[in-house]
């Protein structure tokens, strides 16, 4: 019981990070976490197949199109 | 004031979230549907997961639509950056290292392995099409990353994904003919448990599953390669 309370705990932490931070590339790490521990929510809620989609497309994929879309933008620098 | 006047809206969007959510008993088990699905489902449609029974046989044409929508996402990103600049050269390209190089090589298949693995059992085991297409993904990923001077040919890829999706298509149309109506479970269902089972529904997954991992593929390498 208590490792989902801890678990909410850092995805709150980790979205308000998101919005906080006016870094872009910090702000999504951040939300990657949030995508991260949003799949291991959905798998300790017996949800796995949705566990399985946010972990490959929330967490990797996202993650990865928004860096690239920040490097080829004006964010990266 | 501006931000005052930004909270109000706010607020009245979180009273009615709020109001709407302390209805729903979560947890609980209300609808009759569910409760059908679960009993039924093994049966009617031969897929021992029920969630890949819902998605692709109860809702196989909802399924249809979110390809679709996935399909004109895809579109959309390789329409915006056509437009935008394009000098046709891949800067900010450095070939990386041995180890990294050799690492790419090594795990590729292996991922590749694993998404075909979850959209080939897809009616038997979590996940199915759409998660396994984006593992596949995440291999090409993973290449551009590592090892960039291997890359999907991008007419590969858009074939890969047409073929598949006209494919869904007609298997939804052999199911009209062979069922009586768009996308029915037309092939013996087989002993629910067994690979070869469930009729129509694993091969429609490898399809979303191939479609999904070509489009997402598709978009990275548009990303990454199309200008600098």
């Amino acid at each position: 019981m208590i490792l989902p309370v801890l678990l909410t705990a850092v995805m709150l932490a980790g979205a308000l990070a998101a919005a906080v931070f006016r870094e872009p590339v910090s702000a999504v790490i951040a939300l990657g976490l949030v995508s991260l521990i949003a799949a291991v929510l959905f798998y300790l809620l017996q949800a796995p197949d949705v566990a399985m989609a946010e972990a490959a497309i929330g967490t990797g994929l996202t993650t990865a199109i928004f860096l690239i879309a920040i490097r080829r933008t004006e964010g990266g620098g | 004031m501006r931000k005052i006047a930004l909270l109000v809206p706010l607020a009245v969007i979180a009273a009615g979230a709020l109001a709407v959510l302390a209805e729903i008993p979560f947890g609980d088990r209300k609808g009759e549907v569910g409760e059908y699905y679960l009993r039924e489902g093994r049966d009617q449609t031969g897929a021992v997961n029920i969630i890949t029974s819902v998605v692709v046989g109860y809702r196989g044409f909802d399924t249809l639509g979110e390809v679709t929508i996935l399909f004109t996402a895809a579109v959309g990103v390789g329409a915006v950056l056509k437009f935008a600049k394009k000098s046709g050269k891949d800067t900010g390209y450095r070939p990386s290292s041995l180890i990294l190089r050799t690492g790419c090589r090594l795990l590729f298949p292996l991922i590749i392995l694993v998404g075909a693995y979850i959209f080939l059992h897809g009616h038997l085991t979590p996940g199915g099409g759409f998660p396994g297409g984006a593992v596949m993904a995440s291999a090409w990923l993973l290449v551009y990353l590592g090892c960039r001077e291997r890359r999907i040919s991008a007419r590969a890829a858009g074939a890969v994904e047409s073929a598949s999706g006209a494919a869904f298509v007609l298997a939804g149309l052999a199911g009209l003919v062979g069922g009586g109506y768009f996308l029915a479970n037309f092939l013996p269902c087989g002993v629910a448990g067994t690979l070869f089972s469930a009729g129509i529904i694993p091969v429609i997954y490898v399809l979303i599953g191939f479609k999904v991992g070509a489009e997402l593929a598709g978009i990275i390498d548009n990303l990454l390669l199309e200008s600098g």
